[in-house]
């Protein structure tokens, strides 16, 4: 299907990253997308490595099935790099965003996949004296991809947070932008089937 | 004019205009069965503004084969296992609804001891606005006399029946009371049919309360019980002068009060009136045992409620009393 | 209003403007968020109902049936195990011909033990007595919710509404959510000719002897097949008001000369809806949707497959012993039609399983083989079963 683009993000039980999901989608539709958005069903305790998916497109979404081959993924623990395979079943030409203090040689990635490592949980307490690193990836990954514009994240923020809140976290996302080079994952991963 | 107010108009007016019958005669149940006696007390103290949701048993069959019905009271019968939960919907939609309807809830010892106790204990826990009435006849009747958790010590039933190894049901008829009382509800108590206006003060006290009630009905199965419909007053009434069931009342989970026994009777007076208990007077050692383990938990009742007691009674000799003087009415 | 919410808050939505008085639920793993967002909406005073927060599903049952007998209307969700155990009293809900509406939230049933989606539950109550109304998206399944209501109330019978749990209860996607002056406008006031009331008191429940059985039993029939005329108008009704329709009992997608169909239910018609697209060189292919289970639509279902050569069935349960379920019915319902296409019985997606966008060019070569599969469990990966179970 032209025009989908499919987004993993990997995080652990517990630190929001079907929020993180959500807000993805959310600021697809604001952008006027057509958005889907679903976690890793099942139960799962505190601390286990989780999945949330995302879907954006042109059209309307019909499809229910499993995202293996996404184009993008998000992975907001980077002690999930621990997890064997965590890095595998992007799609060639992809890209994986990595809440990371730390850069990213040695790690095992596929052939063809961009990384890049942006210190989310670090802005966070620093913007928001809170260690979710929602909105500080997800900044940074729409101005990396030029999936959607950041106003849309913007629109979605401003639903969830009112006053100091809301004022600290457009602070944040207009300080993780800053931090990533506009677009330069800008053609990955459109055009194919699952 | 004085001859007008003779005891004879009276009695003619009273003819007139009987009491309102929630539960009409005309019913199925057995000649001389506690329950129907039961249902008709309580149904003559509550009046026509309720709602009755009733469960599976004797009552609900004998009263409601179609196309006819004995009910003038709007009624419901559902499953077995859950008239404490439909209760609980109906009461939750006459809130709603503003309406102030009284609800009760009707069941036997099986819809209540048993397959219907978690639906009564999340009534009971979420305190609805609920009077729940069980009569208790110790025993699945309706199937055919299979024991119960409230089927007595010792007591035949066609699942507990006396054999080489057996001397009726093994384990002790379930302390309900002790369960409702550990739900903290406002008000609990034990009635009986041999004492009607006990019964009907505790109903009227149970429609009273704001919030969740039980009352618990002793009432005597002719059938089961295997005695003569005739005597089902009499075996009733033994029932609570032995101590084997106390009559009490409970707030919030306290006992505030027991009707007390001015001469107690010893367990096999009870007994030797039931053919569920025969096989204890046989003269074999495990019979003797098990008459001894049944007036253990006499006395252990009678300790229990103090419920010895050499003065006149202010309840039994009041409510004989009233009953000669014709009833509430006249008090 | 259209917006980017979760399924299960969109329903939670739809059963607040369809104003329910009393609601009864007991948490079963994937209705929980339906219940928890009624619950805020309650805290937070934007929808006046007493909730029961009962003690098992079986009380759930019990709560809404006596709510809805005393004019109250009335709701509740659960899924799998917890449909199971209200088994009794969704019998008795419809053999007493009380209006409700229930979500079902598809969940497969243990054992084994499993939390995700097929519907073994919701087609292990079709013979309940209940209408099943099956929902291919969360669109449906506002729209269903609000149009289960007046299908209920004017029919005297309690409505099943379907939903898959996880894959449409866990999913957010955009929804248009009606306006409370839209549900009012099509959803009038409960009002039960048969409400207990002291003023006007009668027996419900009764025991009915053989002499009478039979009738009564005939009425509840009946009135299920008569449901269908309303289960139709409340889909008009509403597209009138809306502007969606949620197609009917059942409704069909594709070339009028297509031979080949692939007939489903729920979610997977939005995969088989996409595959279709994505592969489009296998030929003109009809998907027809099938919405109403219950009263099943034989009439309607010989109308949109004739003509076909090939109908391919795939349903995400089945009859362990037997095959498929709604192959059976189907299969009963076209047996007469001459010519009646071949048709071919898969379940796919049990316990969840993903079914990805090849199943569609599975089916249709499947569809080629000179026998027709009588029933097959589709996405069996027969590595992982020993060679004596095979």
């Amino acid at each position: 299907m032209t025009g989908l683009t499919e987004i993993r993000i990997d995080g652990r039980g517990g630190q929001g990253n079907v929020v993180a999901a959500y807000v993805l989608a959310q600021a697809g539709f604001e952008a006027g997308r057509f958005v889907q958005a679903f976690p890793s069903f099942g139960p799962e305790r505190r601390g286990a490595p989780v999945a949330a998916f995302v879907r954006i497109s042109d059209r309307p979404i019909r499809r229910r099935c499993q995202i293996r081959q996404p184009s993008y993924v998000i992975i907001q623990d980077a002690s999930l790099l621990n997890v064997p395979g965590i890095t595998q079943g992007v799609h060639p030409g992809g890209g994986i965003l990595i809440n990371s203090s730390r850069e990213t040689e040695g790690l095992a990635l596929p052939v063809g996949v961009k990384v890049k490592a942006v210190p989310a949980t670090a802005l966070a307490i620093q913007f928001l004296g809170q260690s979710i690193p929602n909105t500080a990836l997800l900044a940074a990954f729409l101005t990396l991809t030029d999936l959607l514009p950041l106003e849309a994240l913007q629109r979605v923020l401003s639903r969830r947070f009112e006053g100091e809140a809301l004022e600290r976290n457009l602070r944040l996302m207009r300080e993780a932008a800053a931090q990533v080079s506009p677009g330069s994952w800008k053609d990955a991963g459109c055009d194919r089937c699952n | 004019m004085a001859s007008d107010f003779d005891h004879e108009s009276i009695a003619e007016l009273q003819r007139k205009q009987p009491a309102f019958r929630g539960l009409d005669a005309g019913h199925m149940a057995c000649p001389g069965c506690g329950q129907a006696l039961g249902a008709r007390l309580v149904t003559e103290a509550i009046g026509p503004d309720v709602i009755i949701a009733n469960a599976t048993g004797c009552l609900e069959v004998f009263t409601s084969a179609w196309p006819r019905s004995s009910w003038r009271v709007p009624w419901i019968h559902s499953l077995f296992e859950n008239a404490p939960a439909v209760a609980s919907g109906i009461e939750a939609a006459l809130k709603v609804q503003g309406r102030p309807t009284k609800v009760v809830a009707l069941g036997g010892d099986g819809g209540t001891f048993d397959i219907g106790l978690q639906a009564l204990s999340g009534m009971l826990e979420r305190n609805h606005n609920v009077l729940y009435v069980c009569f208790d006849n110790e025993a699945y009747m309706n199937t055919g006399v299979q024991r119960s958790s409230s089927t007595p010590h010792a007591a035949m039933t066609t699942t507990s029946p006396r054999g080489k190894q057996r001397m009726g049901k093994r384990h002790l008829k379930k302390d309900l009371l002790s369960i409702i009382g550990a739900h903290h509800i406002p008000y609990a108590a034990t009635a009986t049919v041999a004492y009607p206006s006990d019964l009907r003060a505790k109903v009227r006290r149970g429609l009273e309360i704001e919030g969740a009630a039980f009352v618990l009905v002793h009432s005597p199965c002719p059938l089961g019980w295997d005695h003569d419909g005739a005597l089902s007053i009499e075996v009733a009434r033994l029932a609570v002068q032995t101590g084997l069931f106390p009559l009490i009342e409970m707030e919030r989970g306290t006992v505030v009060s027991a009707m007390h026994i001015r001469s107690v009777r010893p367990v096999v007076d009870y007994l030797k009136l039931q053919g569920r208990f025969r096989h204890l007077f046989e003269d074999a050692p495990e019979a003797r045992e098990e008459l001894q383990h049944l007036q253990q938990i006499a006395n252990h009742n009678l300790e229990l409620y103090a419920l010895r007691s050499d003065q006149p009674e202010a309840l039994d000799s009041e409510s004989a009393d009233t009953a000669r003087r014709g009833g509430l009415r006249w008090s | 209003m259209i917006d980017a919410i979760e399924g299960s808050a969109a329903v939670a939505r739809a059963v607040a403007l369809c104003r329910p008085q009393v609601i009864a639920a007991y948490p079963i793993t994937p209705q929980t968020h339906i219940v928890e967002n009624l619950a805020q909406l309650i805290a937070d005073g934007k929808l006046r109902c007493e909730m029961v927060s009962v003690e098992s599903e079986f009380s759930a049952a019990s709560v809404v049936l006596g709510a809805a007998a005393s004019g109250a209307r009335a709701y509740t969700a659960s899924a799998a195990q917890g449909i199971l155990l209200m088994t009794e009293v969704l019998y008795n809900i419809a053999g007493l011909r009380i209006p409700l509406v229930l979500t079902c939230a598809n969940r497969a049933i243990g054992a084994p033990v499993s939390a995700w989606n097929d519907q073994q539950d919701s087609m292990a109550m079709r013979d309940a007595g209940w209408i099943q109304l099956y929902c291919a998206d969360n669109q449906e399944a506002v729209d269903t919710t609000i149009q289960a209501y007046r299908i209920a109330e004017r029919s005297e019978l309690p409505v099943m509404v379907c939903m898959d749990g996880f894959t449409l209860t866990h999913t957010l996607e955009p929804i248009d959510l009606p306006t409370q002056e839209q549900v009012d406008s099509f959803l009038p006031p409960y009002r039960f000719k048969r409400a207990l009331d002291p003023l006007s008191p009668i027996t419900i429940g009764n025991l009915v002897t053989p002499e009478y059985y039979s009738e009564a039993r005939y009425v509840h029939h009946h009135a299920l097949l008569r449901a269908r005329a309303e289960i139709a108008a409340a889909d008009q009704d509403w597209a009138r008001i809306s502007g969606r329709t949620c197609g009917g009992l059942v409704s069909v997608d594709g070339p009028e000369d297509a031979r080949v169909g692939i007939l489903s239910i729920g979610s997977v018609m939005g995969t088989l809806y996409d595959a279709r697209d994505e592969f489009p060189d296998l030929g003109a292919v009809k998907l027809i949707k099938l919405r109403s289970m219950r009263p099943f639509p034989a009439e309607e279902l010989q109308g949109v497959c004739a003509g076909l050569s090939e109908l391919i069935v795939l349903e995400r349960a089945l009859s362990p012993g037997g095959g498929g379920i709604v192959g059976a019915e189907v299969r009963a319902a076209l047996c007469e039609m001459e010519p009646a296409p071949r048709i071919h019985n898969f379940a796919a997606g049990l316990g969840g399983r993903d079914m990805p966008l090849k199943i569609y060019p599975a089916l249709l070569e499947a569809a080629k083989a000179p026998q027709a599969t009588r029933f097959a469990i589709l996405d069996v990966d027969l590595t992982k079963v020993a060679e004596e179970d095979r």
